[in-house]
């Protein structure tokens, strides 16, 4: 059934007169509402503004951003003025560092990307999630933390102006290592220019290695004895310079021992270096004319574990009383129980490592050791090769100039030269 | 060639190990990495080799009785006793609760800690031989060395009290330590280095060979 239209219009009209009379009603009783609620939320809004105003930090001013130096790229640094409340008991907490990527040449939304402690005034995004392709704008925010009574947090909050836009970018050259690099040409100079002296004949004194000069005779003394000679070569792996050192030590010895048809064992602690090992003990054997007297089993693996390989090492001491040990390469705590034990079968025991703390125990354990860079020259002294020689030579001139450089950084520093003490200073 | 094709590829990746020190741009800030992953790869291969070897070994001295077999023997047995407690426990072989961790905890752990205890003796009896004063050095590392163990000692301390701060035995334990102890181990550190820099050029230019069995 469809309503009249008069009726339905007349019906229309009553609506909109009561919806008025509701309204004009609503809007009479408001302000007696509002002088019931009224003064608690203006007490309340002027206790919170004076809650802001107490604990707001003053932000952070001259923010600056560029591209990190000497990077692979995909790293702004930032920096800033510190705020001035950002003192001893101070307002500030810590800075948050905000960053917005350009969109269309504008800065889209702002996200959190970091932040620092108070007291620091720079920061850098090498966090793995800037790109190289994007550019960004940054702000730096001073964050104030203030706990009411009851244990509630808040956070007030002063921000600084964006900076920006700023890529980041890779280098091609490392500019704080430019002394390192210089360090390394000229060291290397020396070498090569003594090498090159040493190949056209002039002859070169090298300094007496006692412990490499006692090789002949401890190799000797296993031959007359009748005994086993164990190279032991520490428990670093073939990525150690000390075991490689160890390594090229191990195939002077060998190529010596087979000479004198004497038995090398070389119990090992790494698998790389017992494959290493063999090989340079198949070729030293070949090299003195005894390919037959080579057995892989001369080269064996205990174990990687440190305690482990240095009981199973002792065993085979006690147990087979070799007449000459050799201990070459990198040793931790065991150095002192393999060479203790050695001593107590009365081997003669010649031992050589770069680790300055185990060095002491060898010295007082062993009847020779080569003392760090010892370590690293003795190859070259035993082969007795002009040219392997003339590389120690130019070594020794590299320690003349770094004991000068020495000599001259102390008295740099005595007299408070620091910038030119600073040309020494070598970054990691 | 079975020469000059390691030597050339220890030239080629020493060379660019070197640059890559000094270049911080991509693909040389990633070498080290490369090469570490790659180190370690080959490593986890070669462990395979070790182990083969020292049950090939052990069996070999067992099975022919040789002397001493036992210790070969008991090898063999803990060896099989690990793995197979390991392939059994599956993924979760290293949790707690686990055979493999009490096996690992109640037999391993002591065992290493007891050769560990062992240092001690060793320390007793190296120490007596090290600072018997049989000539001059020996005597001065005997006086130093009494002065650091005494200074290092609450003892050492009461002993002292009396004197001055600063002229304690602690302090000269300390002084020490800070001084002639830290200049002669700096001294040895860069020989090290220098050490070190030489004979990685040696081996890149392909002077030094006895590692690979050649030379002279």
């Amino acid at each position: 059934m469809t309503p009249c239209p008069r009726t339905a219009s007349r019906a229309g009209s009553l609506n909109i007169l009561l919806s008025v009379f509701a309204f004009i009603a609503v809007i009479l009783s408001s302000p007696r509402l509002s002088a019931q609620e009224q003064a608690p939320t203006d007490s309340l809004t002027r206790d919170a503004d004076s809650l802001a105003l107490a604990n707001t930090p003053a932000p952070p001013v001259r923010v600056t951003v560029a591209d990190t130096d000497n990077d692979a790229g995909g790293s702004i640094s930032i920096s800033w003025e510190r705020s001035a409340d950002d003192i001893e008991g101070g307002k500030v907490n810590l800075y948050l560092i905000q960053r917005a990527e350009v969109v269309d040449g504008q800065p889209g939304e702002f996200t959190e990307v970091g932040d620092s402690p108070a007291g620091k005034a720079d920061y850098s995004t090498d966090d793995g999630n800037t790109s190289d392709d994007a550019s960004y704008f940054y702000k730096v925010v001073a964050v104030g933390v203030v706990y009411n009574e009851a244990g509630e947090r808040s956070e007030f909050t002063s921000e600084s102006d964006m900076v920006g836009p700023i890529t980041s970018s890779p280098q091609w050259f490392h500019k704080q290592r430019i002394n390192t690099l210089v360090g390394m040409f000229l060291l290397s100079f020396f070498i090569i220019y003594y090498i090159v002296q040493a190949k056209a004949g002039k002859k070169l004194f090298i300094r007496k290695i006692a412990g490499m000069e006692a090789v002949d005779e401890a190799v000797g003394r296993a031959t007359e004895m009748g005994k086993k000679i164990f190279y032991i070569s520490g428990i670093g792996d073939m990525d150690n310079m000390m075991t490689i050192a160890a390594m090229t030590i191990l195939g002077r010895v060998a190529e010596l021992s087979a000479r004198y048809e004497t038995y090398l064992d070389v119990p090992v602690c790494r698998s790389m270096v017992m494959v290493t090992a063999r090989e340079v003990l198949k070729e030293a054997h070949s090299k003195a004319g005894r390919p037959d007297s080579y057995k892989d089993d001369m080269v064996h693996y205990l174990t990687d574990d440190q305690f482990g390989y240095a009981a199973g090492v002792d065993g085979l001491f006690v147990r087979e009383k070799p007449a000459t040990i050799f201990f070459m390469g990198q040793f931790y705590a065991e150095s002192l129980i393999l060479a203790e034990t050695g001593n107590s079968i009365g081997a003669i025991q010649i031992a050589g490592t770069a680790m300055p703390s185990q060095l002491p125990f060898f010295i007082a354990a062993c009847d020779y050791t080569l003392i760090g860079e010892e370590l690293f020259a003795a190859s070259a002294y035993l082969s007795k090769e002009p040219k392997l020689l003339g590389s120690l030579k130019g070594q020794d001139i590299g320690k003349g100039v770094v004991l000068a450089a020495i000599l001259l950084g102390v008295l740099l520093e005595t007299f408070g030269v620091w910038q030119l003490s600073n040309l020494f200073s070598v970054i990691d | 060639m079975r020469q000059e094709i390691p030597l050339l590829i220890t030239a080629i990746v020493g060379i660019g190990f070197v640059i890559q020190y000094f270049i911080p741009h991509w693909p040389f800030s990633r070498m080290s990495d490369w090469f570490s992953d790659w180190f370690s790869i080959v490593g986890a291969c070669a462990i395979i080799l070790g182990a083969l070897n020292l049950l090939k070994m052990s069996i070999e001295k067992t099975y022919r009785r040789k002397e001493d077999w036992g210790y070969a023997a008991v090898i063999i047995g803990t060896f099989l006793l690990m793995t197979v407690i390991g392939i059994a426990e599956g993924r979760g072989f290293r949790n707690p609760g686990t055979s493999f961790d009490w096996l690992y905890n109640y037999v391993y752990i002591p065992l290493s800690a007891t050769m560990f205890a062992i240092l001690a003796f060793f320390v007793a009896s190296a120490s007596y031989r090290a600072f018997r004063a049989r000539n001059f050095e020996a005597t001065l590392l005997l006086i130093a060395a009494f002065f650091v163990m005494i200074g290092r000692v609450p003892v050492g301390h009461t002993l002292s009290s009396f004197m001055p701060v600063g002229w304690q035995l602690s302090d000269l334990a300390s002084w020490v330590m800070t001084y002639p102890q830290t200049a002669g181990q700096r001294a040895i550190m860069i020989g090290i280095g220098l050490g070190i820099v030489s004979t990685s050029l040696r081996i890149i230019l392909g002077l030094e060979r006895a590692h690979i069995g050649g030379g002279k």
